[in-house]
């Protein structure tokens, strides 16, 4: 937190932020010292944001006229794209906001993976993203059950059924989250009613993510620790927020693009024909930013073994801070990690692409490859790698990264603090 | 050092893209049509759409049902467009179930524009025993609920053809080029003349498969050409608005000594 002191202008307002110091924490947001060599990659935080509230305000309206009835749900949604006043506009908004919010929060990820983000002091900030990431995908999971289609009741049914996976009490626990002895009606309610309530999980989340950042404050693409504020950083409003408006305004073309030229390509044609209890689609795939999970989950022969590992895929990222041994954040400075960043996403990517594949011959061969790399990063390379390589020379300062010709890590920071 | 790695991860992205055909190699691809409905500032051919809609009254309906549209739809804008009389005396052309009346009875009177359009079935189940067990789909989201959209629709109207040697078929079922497993339920109703167009155009089957094809493409997404137009809207001042915050933000950078 910035130490420095406000005092509201105003009686009024000085009265109010007495009794609660919203204006201070107004002061507070707008003055926050961030690092001033942030590239575009940071401003995914505030898109998100975006995303979020999109999504909120756009299924807030989808809700007043959805019905969540296992007979009526399709027809209330060709309701909204047909009778209700820009309902195809709110609904093709909604359905593609939901992978472009997924797109940013990848590269989000992937960057903070790259940068070195999730490292000390930051583990905190990084274990709530993971929280926020693993509720959107309970939520994107149950909004796609809600039209009710071929996909929705089969990605329902085959998600669900990964719970009967679990010894003695699978079938029970199953049963138990269905409400019935199948993917029914009282499947679809809650469902509904969950994921009308998870949104708001995940922006409670994302003001402690945001709290949790504002007090070590921002990393940045040279990983090393400044002192704030100084001439390494500068005010939050207007540098930075003119800055994630002009990102955003790009990713708000690209989006637009998907919702008025092409708005079904992310979704799957099946999920145009109603549910249908007998009769199973020739593939059942999930939506595509959760394909990498179902690659691995699809790449053990045993159902208990893939459900262990999809869910040890994503719960494995929880202790990545104390798995990377190195004591440079940033890959910019690390040479061969640099190399294994670029191989993980090739492999994530491929995951991907197998996931969407059927689960046989060279798709299942290259979905295992690609799982034992995956676990193997983590479980291997980061430690290893971070023991063993050698980085390259840190700067000591942001404003003179090349003058001094570098320093050891742990000098440039003790310096760093004397600045 | 960023550059090559950057290189490396986009060649292998191709690489991993380029093994997509490999997957469906038994089905024929659909034939590619060159829709005036494709591309940014499609619009549908109002003429097309209308003789459409005669195929599929004259036609599809005796087994498909379109129960999301209503009469009126044919006379909004984007759509076939046909003039509210023309509306009316459509809708009033079929007798549409309507009560319980203040008896507790049903009756049966003149349908309305307000009317969704009439099913030819009771119900899914009288739909199948009726069609050989075989469900006629419901017309409303066709185009959408196939892989390849308005093209496969074509195509598998254009694509029956004798079985080739050594196939096989039991009674009801028809060969068809195009349709997922060569086997399809649904015989042969195009033939050329079949239909007599309103506005004198020659019904040729091609010509049939097409106009149904654009009427279905346009049942299925109403809204297109209103979001076409919008989207060109939207587009062109989320750019103009991008300019503006750019030059802004490269003002307001300028105070410090680092580049944007």
């Amino acid at each position: 937190m910035s130490e420095h002191e406000y005092t509201p202008k105003s009686k009024a307002g000085k009265w109010f932020n007495d009794r609660l110091p919203l204006l201070t924490l107004g002061a507070h947001l707008t003055d926050y010292p961030t690092p001033k060599n942030l590239n575009y990659w940071w401003t995914f935080g505030g898109i998100l944001t975006f995303c979020l509230i999109t999504q909120i305000v756009t299924g807030i309206v989808l809700a007043m006229h959805y019905v969540a009835h296992a007979d009526l749900a399709f027809a209330s949604v060709e309701h909204i794209m047909r009778d209700v006043n820009y309902g195809w506009l709110i609904r093709y908004i909604h359905s593609n906001g939901a992978s472009m919010f997924f797109l940013a929060v990848y590269i989000h990820i992937f960057r903070s993976l790259f940068y070195g983000s999730y490292k000390s002091p930051r583990e905190v900030i990084w274990i709530i993203g993971l929280m926020i990431y693993l509720l959107m995908m309970a939520a994107a999971f149950m909004g796609y059950v809600l039209p009710w289609g071929q996909m929705s009741f089969w990605g329902a049914t085959v998600i669900t059924n990964l719970f009967s996976a679990i010894p003695l009490v699978g079938d029970s626990i199953t049963t138990w989250l269905w409400g019935a002895y199948s993917v029914d009606n009282p499947t679809l309610n809650r469902f509904f009613s969950l994921h009308y309530l998870i949104p708001f999980l995940i922006l409670g989340l994302v003001v402690l993510h945001i709290w949790a950042l504002h007090v070590p404050g921002n990393n940045n693409p040279v990983g090393i620790d400044i002192k704030k504020p100084s001439k390494d950083t500068v005010p939050f409003h207007p540098y930075i927020t003119i800055k994630d408006a002009f990102a955003l305004l790009v990713f708000m073309i690209i989006f637009a693009g998907f919702v008025f030229f092409t708005p079904n390509v992310l979704g799957h044609s099946d999920n145009y024909i109603p549910a249908n209890p007998l009769v199973t689609p020739a593939h059942i795939v999930p939506e595509w930013y959760l394909l990498p999970f179902y690659a691995i989950l699809r790449s053990v022969p045993d159902k208990l073994g893939g459900v262990i590992l999809m869910f040890s895929a994503i719960f494995i990222l929880f202790v990545l801070p104390w798995l990377d041994t190195s004591k440079v954040r940033s890959a910019v400075f690390r040479p061969i990690y640099r190399q294994f960043f670029w191989i993980l996403v090739i492999d994530v990517l491929m995951l991907g692409y197998v996931g969407a594949m059927p689960a046989e011959g060279i798709y299942l061969v290259l979905a295992r490859v690609g799982t034992i790399y995956y676990f193997l990063h983590f479980i291997v390379v980061m430690p290893v790698v971070g023991y063993l390589e050698k980085t390259d020379p840190i700067p000591m300062s942001i404003s003179e990264p090349v003058l001094t010709g570098g320093a050891e890590p742990s000098i440039a920071r003790k310096v760093n603090d004397k600045v | 050092m960023i550059k090559s790695n950057l290189k490396l991860f986009v060649l292998s992205f191709f690489l991993l893209i380029s093994l997509r055909p490999l997957q469906s190699a038994e089905m024929v691809d659909p034939i590619k049509v060159d829709w005036s409905f494709k591309g940014l500032t499609g619009t549908f051919d109002r003429a097309s759409l209308q003789r459409g809609f005669q195929v599929y009254k004259e036609v599809c309906a005796s087994c498909h049902s379109m129960q999301y549209l209503s009469y009126r739809n044919l006379g909004e804008p984007g759509g076939p467009e046909f003039s509210e009389q023309e509306v009316k005396a459509i809708a009033a052309s079929f007798e549409i179930e309507d009560g319980p009346d203040s008896q507790g009875e049903m009756f049966t009177r003149p349908g309305k524009p307000s009317d969704k359009f009439k099913s030819p079935y009771p119900n899914v189940q009288a739909a199948t025993a009726a069609n050989g067990g075989a469900y006629p789909p419901d017309m409303s989201v066709l185009v959408k609920a196939r892989k390849g959209g308005a093209n496969y629709i074509y195509s598998v109207l254009v694509g029956y053809e004798d079985p080739p040697p050594g196939v096989t078929l039991d009674d009801g079922v028809y060969y068809n080029k195009y349709m997922a497993g060569n086997k399809i339920k649904m015989p042969n109703n195009l033939m050329d003349g079949l239909v007599e167009y309103a506005d004198g155009t020659e019904s040729t089957v091609d010509q049939m498969a097409k106009d149904v094809t654009t009427f279905l493409a346009w049942a299925a997404e109403p809204e297109l050409e209103e979001r076409h137009k919008t989207g060109v809207k939207v587009i062109i001042y989320l750019v103009l608005l991008t300019i503006l915050v750019y030059l802004s933000m490269k003002k307001i950078w300028s105070r410090i000594d680092t580049e944007v």
